[in-house]
């Protein structure tokens, strides 16, 4: 086999753990494959690189490419989701004052119940509540709008929901430019170590089984090199595999807090990867089962579904007809190079390639291609289900 | 820094409704028009203030535009509104850029949609932006024709800056490599009791026989020491 160099932008965050793990663990030697990983200072520049041609592939927020098929934000460009990295992992955390408030009114910040904790939060809001999010098309976004809307809290009218990027974000708090947050690990960690928020939710209490970060490619790029995006999808997929073994946890987490990646103590990242959270400044824990998903329950498969709700939720905040974004970013989720690339693996397959979202409350056995897969519990707080079919 | 041009609301107005009307129809603002059409509304964001002046200096020589510098990060978003500007210049390299991407969405009919600067007819222009290090945000309905010289002078400044910075790491790296031979040198000296320019020839000669680099020589002799110490 041809031995490929491929260049791979990503942010330095714990999900970035796919591609560090495929370069340094060796599933991408085992592909053919010699990764060039590229640290990006935002994503608007990672989503830069990856249009213009200077790298191959990127680390996504996954509205990102969705975003981009239905004309919203950044470049003209059509880019394809190969895979999902990871599966939720972020947290809301609202600034030690506010936390405060709450707690003196009662709230006991299970660190569970989304419903509970927003109420509080909007009770102690007062008439507005401003909260920081990495990027405009990020699961932190339509998360945060998704669950204070259905609480009854919507923007613009008493929401703000703005762009801070996380290394900025708790300066934004102190400075009290926003109350409260949404970001990935180890912001969330970063902010409580440096004392100024308490962690309320992690964000799978809103959605159980949320898709957070896609690998992307161009569109062109991916049915230019089938045989390299084949190589790229499994190699991501084994790295995956390697990070859900619980044995492999303190290994990934040495890995990813050496200077040339995260740069931070490998006990902060310990605490993603474990779902084994610190709270609040007090040292409170909390433990998350599935707070950050690289494989499990058939993490990683591209669920065309999951783009129809992001493109759903996209449309309606931002004016445009539903049913035509729904199409229009059909094609973005590349189920299809997916199964390609991993027929005749280990992979166990879905026999489809949508399914309901938000329709499973357990572990539940669905037919695949090799017998039967479990998939894991994909609720939404709510209790509301998504179908991508409904007109 | 000139004082602001007061008449920047009504240039602004004067550009959107231009870009609005293709027609070739006579317009009473016609004059104004022209003359404004000229001066563009330009914001730099850039927290290093040697940096920003060179680049206002580079974006003069261009045009006569209306430069304003934002160098402070907080509430990125809302201090740009409130200069309505035409073009937008940041890092490709500052993490706040992504507080740039929300403009994209217009959140009332007031405000004016900026858009990240994408020719559709060739991205080489942006392509040679991002190179350099540079991103241009650009207002709704601006034609590439009068964005580009501002680009390209903000291209040359940008070209300049990396090239700066390239020089500075490779001196920096340079006296680094001096500091570890001359430890390497001085360890030699002393043990195997040789002059400097002995010591030197050795370190070359070793070097060579081994097909490495001087310094690389030196340094694994000086972490050597370090570890037997």
């Amino acid at each position: 086999m041809k031995h490929t160099q491929l260049r791979l932008g990503y942010i330095p965050l714990v999900d970035a753990a796919p591609l560090i793990i495929a370069h340094e663990i060796g599933f991408a030697e085992q592909e053919g494959l010699t990764l060039d990983l590229r640290a990006a200072p935002s994503w608007s520049t990672l989503r830069d690189l990856v249009c213009l041609g200077q790298i191959e592939a990127a680390q996504m927020l996954a509205p990102v490419p969705v975003a981009m098929a239905l004309g919203l934000g950044g470049m003209p460009t059509r880019l394809d989701a190969l895979s999902v990295l990871s599966v939720n992992g972020n947290v809301v955390g609202v600034s030690t004052d506010l936390g405060r408030r709450m707690r003196d009114a009662g709230h006991l910040f299970d660190f569970a119940d989304a419903a509970a904790a927003g109420h509080a939060l909007i009770a102690a809001a007062g008439e507005r509540l401003r909260i920081g999010v990495p990027f405009p098309f990020s699961m932190h976004a339509e998360l945060l709008y998704y669950w204070l809307g259905a609480l009854g809290m919507s923007a613009p009218q008493s929401l703000d929901v703005h762009t801070v990027p996380p290394p900025l974000m708790a300066e934004a708090l102190a400075a009290g430019e926003i109350d409260a947050f949404c970001v990935g690990a180890p912001w969330g960690s970063i902010a409580v170590e440096n004392g100024v928020a308490d962690l309320l939710l992690p964000t799978s209490a809103i959605w159980a089984f949320a898709p957070e970060k896609v690998l992307t490619v161009r569109h062109d790029w991916a049915e230019a090199n089938p045989d390299l995006t084949a190589r790229l999808i499994r190699a991501m997929w084994r790295a995956g595999r390697w990070l859900a073994d619980r044995d492999n946890r303190l290994t990934a987490s040495d890995i990813l807090a050496r200077p040339d990646y995260l740069n931070l103590s490998s006990e902060l990242l310990e605490r993603a990867l474990t779902g084994q959270l610190v709270i609040s400044p007090r040292g409170e824990h909390r433990h998350t089962p599935g707070f950050l998903e690289f494989h499990a329950g058939a993490a990683t498969f591209p669920w065309r579904s999951q783009a129809g709700w992001m493109a759903a939720r996209l449309a309606a905040r931002t004016g445009l007809d539903r049913s035509g974004a729904q199409r229009a970013a059909q094609g973005v989720f590349r189920s299809d190079l997916y199964r390609a690339a991993l027929a005749g693996t280990l992979a166990d397959l879905p026999g489809a390639s949508e399914k309901l979202e938000g329709a499973l409350a357990h572990p539940t056995e669905v037919a695949s291609e090799t017998g039967t897969l479990i998939l894991h519990p994909d609720r939404f707080f709510d209790g509301c289900v998504f179908d991508p079919h409904a007109r | 820094m000139p004082a602001p041009l007061r008449l920047q609301v009504e240039a602004a107005t004067v550009l959107a409704d231009r870009g609005a009307n293709e027609s070739d129809a006579p317009d009473p603002l016609e004059p104004l028009a022209s003359l404004m059409s000229e001066r563009l509304s330009i914001v730099v964001v850039e927290k290093d203030r040697d940096r920003a002046l060179l680049i206002v200096d580079g974006l003069r020589a261009s045009g006569d535009h209306e430069i304003h510098v934002i160098s402070e990060q907080a509430g990125l978003a809302r201090r740009i509104t409130e200069h309505a500007p035409d073009v937008v210049l940041i890092d490709v390299a500052s993490p706040s850029r992504d507080m740039l991407e929300e403009l994209t969405l217009a959140s009332s009919p007031l405000d004016r949609p900026v858009a990240m600067f994408v020719d559709r007819s060739d991205d080489s222009l942006t392509r040679a932006a991002i190179e350099a290090g540079v991103s241009a945000y650009v207002v709704d309905g601006l034609g590439p024709g009068r964005i580009k010289p501002v680009l390209d002078a903000a291209i040359t400044r940008f070209h300049m800056f990396q090239r700066m910075r390239a020089e500075l790491a490779a001196t920096k790296r340079a006296l680094e490599e001096r500091k570890i031979i001359d430890r390497a040198k001085g360890m030699l000296m002393k043990a195997r009791g040789l002059d400097e320019d002995a010591a030197y020839a050795l370190l070359r000669k070793t070097a060579m026989a081994q097909g490495k680099k001087l310094v690389d020589v030196a340094e694994a002799l000086v972490t050597a020491a370090a570890l037997l110490s």
